[in-house]
């Protein structure tokens, strides 16, 4: 009896550590939990608005956010780069709504088209991120900035002047340059509307996107179980034992970041289809950045990541999106103040994250 | 025929000569011993072996290699490896974060095919995790480990992992050659045992095994043939009937530096200069514990041991270079730790083992090196023509630094030649110098003929002595090399495990230091008692 006692005891404590650091692990989502139920209660959207709202973003943001896991878990980091990714996606988008090719179609031939953009892009990333060991994620962001500029330079300057093209509804009536926002009336949720059930009035589950969403979950799992998988792990715990043993180091890690920026694309597409129009020279901006902090608030640190993160992550991130502006409009009459909140603690949060990966680094080196 | 050879291999590192004309044959089922000293060229070879880019990146070997009577070059360690040649690392080749079998299988994964891989290619195949599990348990069986296949190798014990990199090398089936390169100085007495037995058995299933290691009487026991290498060159090749541990150490040493000086003991001072007490410092793989220790005025005090067991940490966590706890005594003050400028205005002065990477600004000139540290910590060869602004003293600058140039005998163009073209030797003198632009009254010296070929090693360790007898600096010099802390120290610290395993006169027996830095010295003494 006292023996058995002592065994539960011994139990339980175990138990209670183990709980204890489930709980550390998870401070920062529940953390952000907590912000979210605070949010929720000062905002007082009526239920149905508010999960119509989750479920629409839980389809069309994922995928986004799905493009940083195999950089993280090659060991580079959070690829802000995955803007370049969204410019290739977007590519596919003007030169559809150009040719009119609309529908599901076009959504497709979008992705057919945005791919091998992706692919060049990912692929010259990679080359800058080989070169820039251990200075990854500051290398991919300024690149992202940089990126951005050569977007506008192309699309602002160079189209319609240099690259001959005559299309009413998408350049500038100056005759050069695209137009600032370009409607994407064409393929507007066509990959939502493709399976969509009504639950009831204002509540209704894009079912074919949130399907291809979990495609891709299941595509990422099951690409981490092949060989080129196993070797993206490898490097990424340790390039220099992954070099000895034969790895191609640096091809590995452009493999991985080529996978993050065609994610990216196709991620983009989702989520234009979604909104309906094309911000021609902001929609990709802030991509990079959303996309990271919603990986860090879903618990995932800059060497760790998984797909149950990125789920929680884009829930917990853009429950607040919907949330703080309403809140912030009823509690101080000002919209705006929950806007720059919710800014605010995007970029907060990725401060913070990185600070406390710093810090864990020079905690693991410090203790021998 | 041979299995592998190695014929006419020469290799020059920056000008230093490391390999000369060694040739060496390996033959089936054969275990052969590669033994010598620190830095007699035994890495290099097998650097050489492996195709290591480090060799290409300086102008490649002079040579042939010869696998089963065709000539090879490997370009990269992969090559080596799908040509049949495996090594056992001194460094463990492990991934921390993977289990025992993924790291046995690592890179080397049985795989199935898929739909996807069928269209994308063989690089998306999947891993078959139970395969490799199989694969590796059947590897571990044959080297006698119980150890569980699937947990993760992070927080194994050292031994563990060197039977993990060796099950690695058995399952490769194409295996012809191992390296093992010092495989059991991390190992335990019974699984050091342990793994000669597994050595025997690769050899004895065919394989040529290539076995370096410092412990002689293992050589002996599990050798067909041992291969002696001095200073880049083979000295000997003796059969296992042929060799002894005192004929393979006769031969290891050779000619050796003899004493520069006998036992002539300077003043006899028992005034400590320098105390330490329970002195611990965090070297990562170089940690001391507890330490206390007293340094002499105007002796030459050597710290000696074997590498990981602290010494090169000592003078690290007194100049303030790694963190350290404990009491630092000079003169009978406290002086606060991890703080490397007071520890230069006290007085001290170091000369680091990683020459390269701390104790040179490498692409600065040689006059700029010598004078640097007195600048930031004295304020010397400065001059102030404006206030607010400091210039360099260039004059004084060039004064000096072609009067150390002189006195040290640096060989060089003239004090504006960069560091980095310098060799080895004149590199090391230029530290020097910096140090004794200090004019400290302690100088700690570590490593400081690592590297250098062995002229100019002999012209180092006079400069030691000169500046000890001369300018009366207590010096402080830590080495692997044993016989250069006899030959010109007046006592020799052997640290064993961070900790002080005792203090020898340089004249003490070899038997006496042998077991000292095996840590058996107490125990032994005890039982001669």
């Amino acid at each position: 009896m006292m023996a058995m006692k002592l065994e539960l005891a011994k139990n339980s404590s175990v138990l209670t550590v183990r709980i204890r650091q489930k709980l550390i692990e998870m401070a920062v989502p529940l953390l952000f939990l907590v912000l979210c139920g605070i949010g929720a209660y000062f905002a007082q959207l009526s239920p149905v608005f508010l999960i119509n709202e989750i479920i629409m973003r839980m389809a069309r943001n994922p995928l986004l956010v799905l493009a940083l896991i195999i950089p993280v878990v090659a060991g580079m980091g959070m690829n802000f780069a995955i803007t370049l990714g969204a410019m290739a996606g977007q590519i596919g988008l003007i030169i559809i709504t150009h040719y009119e090719i609309n529908g599901i179609t076009g959504l497709l031939v979008a992705a057919l088209i945005a791919t091998p953009f992706a692919v060049l892009f990912g692929y010259l990333t990679g080359k800058l991120l080989n070169r820039a060991k251990g200075k990854e994620m500051i290398t991919s962001m300024i690149f992202g900035f940089f990126a951005n500029y050569v977007w506008q330079l192309f699309f602002l300057a160079f189209v319609g002047s240099i690259i001959p093209m005559r299309n009413e509804k998408l350049i500038l009536s100056t005759g050069v340059g695209l137009r600032n926002t370009i409607d994407l009336a064409g393929i507007r949720q066509s990959l939502d509307n493709l399976l969509k059930i009504q639950v009831v009035q204002g509540l209704s589950i894009p079912v074919s996107t949130l399907l291809v969403v979990a495609l891709f979950c299941v595509l990422i799992t099951f690409f981490m179980k092949t060989k080129l998988g196993q070797d993206i792990r490898a490097v990424g715990q340790n390039m220099e034992i992954a070099r000895i043993s034969g790895i191609d180091v640096d091809r590995v890690r452009i493999y991985a970041i080529i996978i993050s920026t065609v994610l990216a694309a196709w991620g983009q597409l989702i989520w234009l289809q979604n909104i309906g129009t094309l911000n021609t020279y902001g929609s990709h901006v802030q991509v990079g950045l959303f996309a990271v902090a919603a990986l860090l608030i879903g618990g995932a640190s800059v060497t760790k990541a998984t797909i149950w993160q990125v789920l929680l992550g884009t829930f917990l991130f853009h429950t607040l999106f919907i949330i703080s502006p309403v809140a912030g409009r009823n509690l101080v009459g000002d919209a705006q103040i929950g806007e720059f909140f919710r800014v605010f603690v995007a970029y907060g949060v990725i401060a913070v994250a990185l600070l406390l990966h710093a810090w864990q680094k020079y905690a693991s080196t410090k203790k021998l | 025929m041979a299995l592998l050879e190695f014929k006419n291999i020469s290799k020059f590192y920056y000008g230093n000569q490391v390999l000369k004309n060694v040739s060496l044959t390996v033959h089936k089922g054969e275990i052969h011993g590669l033994v010598g000293e620190n830095g007699a060229g035994k890495s290099t070879l097998m650097n050489i072996l492996f195709g290591m880019p480090v060799i290409h990146l300086t102008g490649g070997y002079e040579g042939q290699i010869i696998l089963e009577g065709v000539p090879v070059s490997f370009r990269s360690p992969a090559e080596a490896m799908a040509a049949g040649i495996g090594m056992v690392h001194q460094e463990f080749m492990l991934i921390p974060g993977f289990n025992v079998a993924e790291n046995i299988k690592l890179n080397r994964e049985n795989t199935r095919a898929n739909l996807v891989s069928r269209i994308l290619g063989p690089k998306l195949r999947t891993i078959d995790v139970r395969k490799n599990r199989a694969d590796a348990r059947r590897a571990l069986d044959r080297l006698g480990m119980a150890l569980d296949e699937t947990v993760p190798v992070g927080g194994l014990p050292v031994g563990h992992m060197q039977f993990i990199e060796i099950a690695r090398e058995i399952d490769k089936e194409n295996s012809k050659v191992v390296v093992f390169d010092e495989p059991t100085a991390v190992l335990t007495e019974s699984e050091a045992e342990q793994f000669l037995k597994a050595a025997q058995k690769l050899a004895a299933g065919g394989m040529g095994v290539l076995f370096i290691s410092h412990r002689l009487d293992e050589i002996i026991k599990i050798c067909d043939r041992i291969t002696v290498l001095r200073d880049g060159e083979v000295v000997a090749s003796l059969s296992r009937s042929e060799a002894s541990v005192e004929k393979l150490a006769e031969l290891m040493v050779g000619r050796k530096i003899s004493r520069l000086t006998v036992a002539e003991k300077k003043s006899g001072s028992q005034k400590p200069i320098l105390e330490l007490i329970n002195f611990s410092v965090d070297m990562p793989g170089e940690r001391v514990e507890d330490l206390s220790l007293k340094i002499y005025e105007g002796e030459i005090l050597g710290i000696g041991g074997l590498a990981g067991h602290g010494k090169i940490g000592i003078a690290n966590g007194i100049m303030g270079l790694c963190p350290a706890r404990g009491t630092v005594l000079k003169n009978g003050k406290q002086l606060p730790l991890g703080n490397p400028m007071r520890m230069l205005n006290e007085g001290m002065a170091f000369v680091s083992e990683d020459r390269r990477g701390v104790g040179l600004l490498t692409d600065e000139s040689i006059e700029l090196n010598i004078v640097v540290a007195a600048m930031q910590s004295q304020n010397r060869f400065l001059k102030r023509p404006l206030p607010f602004f400091t210039l360099e003293d260039r004059a004084a600058i060039r004064e000096h630094a072609l009067k150390m140039i002189r006195e040290l005998d640096i060989r060089c163009l003239g004090p504006q030649q960069t560091v980095r073209s310098l060799s080895g030797g004149n590199q090391q003198k230029v530290c020097i110098a910096r140090a004794i632009t200090l004019s400290p009254d302690i100088l700690f010296v570590s490593e400081p003929t690592r590297g250098i070929d062995i002229g100019a090693k002999r012209i180092v360790l006079d400069l030691l002595l000169k500046l000890n007898r001369e300018m009366g600096v207590t010096v402080v010099m830590t080495s692997s090399e044993l016989a250069e802390l006899r030959a010109i120290c007046n006592r020799i610290a052997i640290v064993y495990k961070g900790r002080l395993a005792g203090i020898l006169e340089p004249t003490a027996s070899d038997l006496d230091f042998g077991l000292m830095m095996a840590g058996e010295y107490e125990q032994r003494g005890a039982a001669q008692a």
